[in-house]
C-alpha cells in the first residue's frame, strides 16, 4: 500500500494548520455529526447571507483525514454560493464514492481532489465525508430557520 | 526471553494459514485478536468434515445424520461444559454471541415483569438497582442500561482508579441491599485488565444479589472455572477463542435457567403446543428456540479441544509474558501513553495506548501499511474512553501465534507513525 498516496502533503498541512477552525456566531444551522466507528466527531455551523454562505464555523476531534477534509471544505465553500457549495459536496461525494477510479477535477475541487485517494479506503471514506455531512445538514437546519427561504 | 512460554509458538503458527498471509509485501503481523481471533486448520477441517459428511438438523429426525449432527451438537455442549468446569451440560447454552447471551440474561429480568407467577430473583422494579462497572463492553452495558429503563431499576457502576483497575474499595457502597444482579467484566477488552472477582462475589451474595461475569475476553485466554469463580452467570463468545462467528456461550446455575422465562420462542424449545397455549422445554432447549448453529457448534468443540491440548495454564503464561515484554516495548516509543495497567499484573495481553499528536486511525493505517493488523477506535467502550478523556485509543492484542518479532515491528512501525506526523 502507498501511504504517500493516502497522506499527501497537502492533506497533512490543513491537518497541521486547520483553515476556519472554530465556532462562530452569527450562524443559522448547526449540526453534530460522529462516526460511530471511530468516534470521530464535529459540530459545524452555517451561517447565510441572502444566496451566501457567509460563515462555516467548526469544532472537531478526528484523524488527520477528517479534520483535513474539514479545513479543505472550509476554503471550497466559505463565502460561496449555496448553490455552488452544494454542487461542491456532490463533486466530493461523487469523487469519493469513485474507489480510486476518479482523480477529481482540480479546477473546481482544488486541494480537495488531495483525497482522491482516500476513496480506495473503503474505513476512511467515512472520515473524509464527515465534515461534508455535518455542512449539509446544518444547511438544511440554517434554511429551515429563515423565514420565506424553503418556498423561495 | 521467551523461556517462560511453554507453548511451541513456531508449531502453532503452522497451524493458521492466514498467518502466513502478506500484507503488501510485508507479512501479516495479527495484533488484533481480541476483536476476533485465528482459527487453526483443525477447526475449519471439524466444520468441513461435520458439513459434507454429517449435516442434518438436530433433534428433528430419526435417520442416522439427524442422529449423528444432534451426537456432534450435544457433543460439543458438553465439552464447552468441561471447558469450564460446569457441574452439567445442561447448564450450557448456546447463543449467537456475547452480546445475545447478556441479552438472553437481562431480558429474563425483563420478561419476569410481565409475569405474575416470576420468580421473585428477576423481579425488577423502581427501588431495585442493577450494578456493572465503567469498564464494560457495550454489550454488558446496554442490555442492563435498557433493563432498567424500562423496569424502572437504577443502574449504578463500579468506577476505575487512573491505574486501570476496578475501584474495589467502593464495591460495598455500590453494591447495596437493593441491588438484584451485578455483571461485570472478567477482563476488559479496552484496558487488558483482569479483575479480581472474589471481592464483588462475597458483596453480591452478601445482599443476595445474582453475579455473573462477560467472560468474553477471559475465556479465550485465562483458565476460567464457573465453579470456582462463584458466580452464577458467565457469557462467552467463540469466535474469540479459535472458533467460528455465529456461536455463543451462556453459562448458569441450572436452578436459574430453569427459572428464567425464554427470551426468543418458536421451534425446538416447546414440551407442548395448542392455539392457546404452550409450555416450554427444560434448559437448556428452552433457550435456543429455531435451528442453532450447528455446524459452528463442531467448529467451536474443535477450538475447545486445540485451547485444551495447550493447556490454558500454557496459554496463559505465554500471553502474561508476551503482555510483560509488549508493555517494556512499547514504553520505549516517544509520545506514547498506555491507557489501562501498565505493569503485567492481572492484565492480559491487550494493550491500549495513544500517540501524542496522532489520531488512532492514522496510527492503524500507517501501520496497515506495514502488515500490522491493530484495532483503532473506542472498542465498544466509550465509557471507559470517557473516563481516560479519550475518543479513541490504539489496541494491540496479542494470543497464542504472537511473538516477540511481531512486537518488535510494532515498535519500529510507531516510530514511523511519528516521522509522518511529526
Ligand atoms: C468484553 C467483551 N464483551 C462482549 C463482547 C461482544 O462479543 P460479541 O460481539 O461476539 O457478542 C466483546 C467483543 O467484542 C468483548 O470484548
Amino acid at each position: 500500500m502507498n501511504l504517500d498516496e493516502l497522506y499527501q502533503e497537502v492533506i497533512l498541512d490543513h491537518y497541521k494548520r486547520p483553515r476556519g477552525a472554530g465556532l462562530r456566531e452569527p450562524y443559522e444551522g448547526e449540526s453534530h455529526q460522529v462516526n460511530p466507528t471511530c468516534g470521530d466527531e464535529i459540530t459545524l455551523r452555517v451561517h447565510v447571507e441572502g444566496d451566501t454562505i457567509a460563515d462555516v464555523s467548526y469544532d472537531n476531534v478526528g484523524c488527520s483525514i477528517s479534520k483535513a477534509s474539514a479545513s479543505v471544505m472550509y476554503e471550497l465553500i466559505n463565502g460561496a454560493k449555496v448553490d455552488d457549495a452544494l454542487a461542491k459536496l456532490a463533486e466530493f461525494t461523487e469523487l469519493m464514492n469513485s474507489k480510486g477510479q476518479s482523480e477529481g477535477d482540480e479546477e473546481s475541487l482544488e486541494d480537495a481532489v488531495a483525497f482522491a485517494g482516500v476513496s480506495k479506503y473503503p474505513m476512511r471514506v467515512k472520515c473524509a465525508l464527515l465534515g461534508w455531512k455535518a455542512f449539509q445538514d446544518a444547511l438544511v437546519r440554517a434554511e429551515a430557520s429563515i423565514p420565506g427561504r424553503t418556498d423561495a | 526471553m521467551e523461556a517462560a512460554s511453554k507453548l511451541d509458538v513456531e508449531a502453532i503458527r503452522a497451524d493458521f494459514p492466514i498467518l502466513q498471509r502478506r500484507i503488501g509485501d510485508k507479512p501479516l503481523a495479527y495484533l488484533d485478536s481480541a476483536a476476533t481471533s485465528q482459527k487453526p486448520v483443525q477447526v475449519v477441517e471439524a466444520m468441513r468434515r461435520f458439513t459434507d459428511y454429517s449435516n442434518a438438523n438436530i433433534s428433528r429426525s430419526v435417520h442416522t445424520l439427524g442422529a449423528e449432527a444432534t451426537e456432534a451438537y450435544e457433543g460439543a455442549r458438553a465439552k464447552v461444559a468441561a471447558f469450564i468446569g460446569a457441574p452439567s451440560p445442561d447448564e450450557v447454552v448456546f447463543t449467537k454471541n456475547s452480546t445475545e447471551s447478556i441479552n438472553l440474561m437481562a431480558y429474563a429480568f425483563q420478561n419476569a415483569a410481565f409475569d405474575a407467577a416470576a420468580d421473585p430473583r428477576f423481579k425488577l422494579g423502581p427501588g431495585d438497582e442493577v450494578v456493572v462497572t465503567e469498564m464494560e463492553h457495550h454489550a454488558n452495558l446496554i442490555p442492563w442500561q435498557q433493563l432498567c429503563r424500562r423496569t424502572g431499576a437504577t443502574l449504578k457502576w463500579i468506577g476505575i482508579t487512573d491505574a486501570g483497575r476496578l475501584d474495589v474499595d467502593t464495591v460495598d457502597e455500590v453494591i447495596t441491599e437493593r441491588c438484584k444482579v451485578v455483571s461485570f467484566v472478567h477482563v476488559a477488552n479496552l484496558l487488558g485488565t483482569v479483575n479480581p472477582t472474589s471481592q464483588i462475589t462475597r458483596r453480591a451474595r452478601e445482599v443476595g444479589a445474582l453475579v455473573g461475569l462477560d467472560a468474553s475476553q477471559s475465556v479465550p485466554h485465562i483458565p476460567v472455572d464457573v465453579t470456582e469463580l462463584g458466580v452464577d452467570f458467565i457469557a462467552f463468545t467463540g469466535h474469540k477463542m479459535l472458533g467460528p462467528t455465529g456461536i455463543g456461550v451462556l453459562w448458569a446455575k441450572a436452578d436459574l435457567l430453569a427459572a428464567m422465562p425464554p427470551f426468543l420462542t418458536g421451534g425446538s424449545m416447546i414440551k407442548t403446543v395448542t392455539m392457546e397455549h404452550t409450555t416450554f422445554a427444560d434448559a437448556p432447549a428452552k433457550f435456543e428456540a429455531g435451528t442453532p448453529p450447528i455446524a459452528e457448534a463442531v467448529g467451536l468443540a474443535a477450538a475447545v479441544d486445540y485451547l485444551d491440548k495447550l493447556g490454558m495454564a500454557n496459554v496463559r503464561a505465554h500471553e502474561k509474558e508476551f503482555a510483560g515484554y509488549m508493555l517494556d516495548r512499547l514504553e520505549t516509543v516517544d509520545g506514547l501513553q498506555i491507557i489501562g495497567p501498565r505493569v503485567p499484573i492481572g492484565r492480559s495481553a491487550t494493550v491500549s495506548f495513544t500517540i501524542d499528536g496522532v489520531h488512532p486511525h492514522d496510527v492503524g493505517q500507517i501501520l496497515d501499511a506495514e502488515g500490522i493488523a491493530v484495532r483503532v477506535g473506542h472498542h465498544c467502550a466509550k465509557p471507559t474512553c470517557a473516563r481516560f478523556g479519550v475518543n479513541a485509543t490504539t489496541r494491540a492484542s496479542g494470543y497464542l501465534y504472537n511473538t516477540h518479532e511481531e512486537i518488535d515491528r510494532l515498535v519500529e512501525a510507531l516510530g514511523q507513525v511519528r516521522k509522518v506526523f511529526g
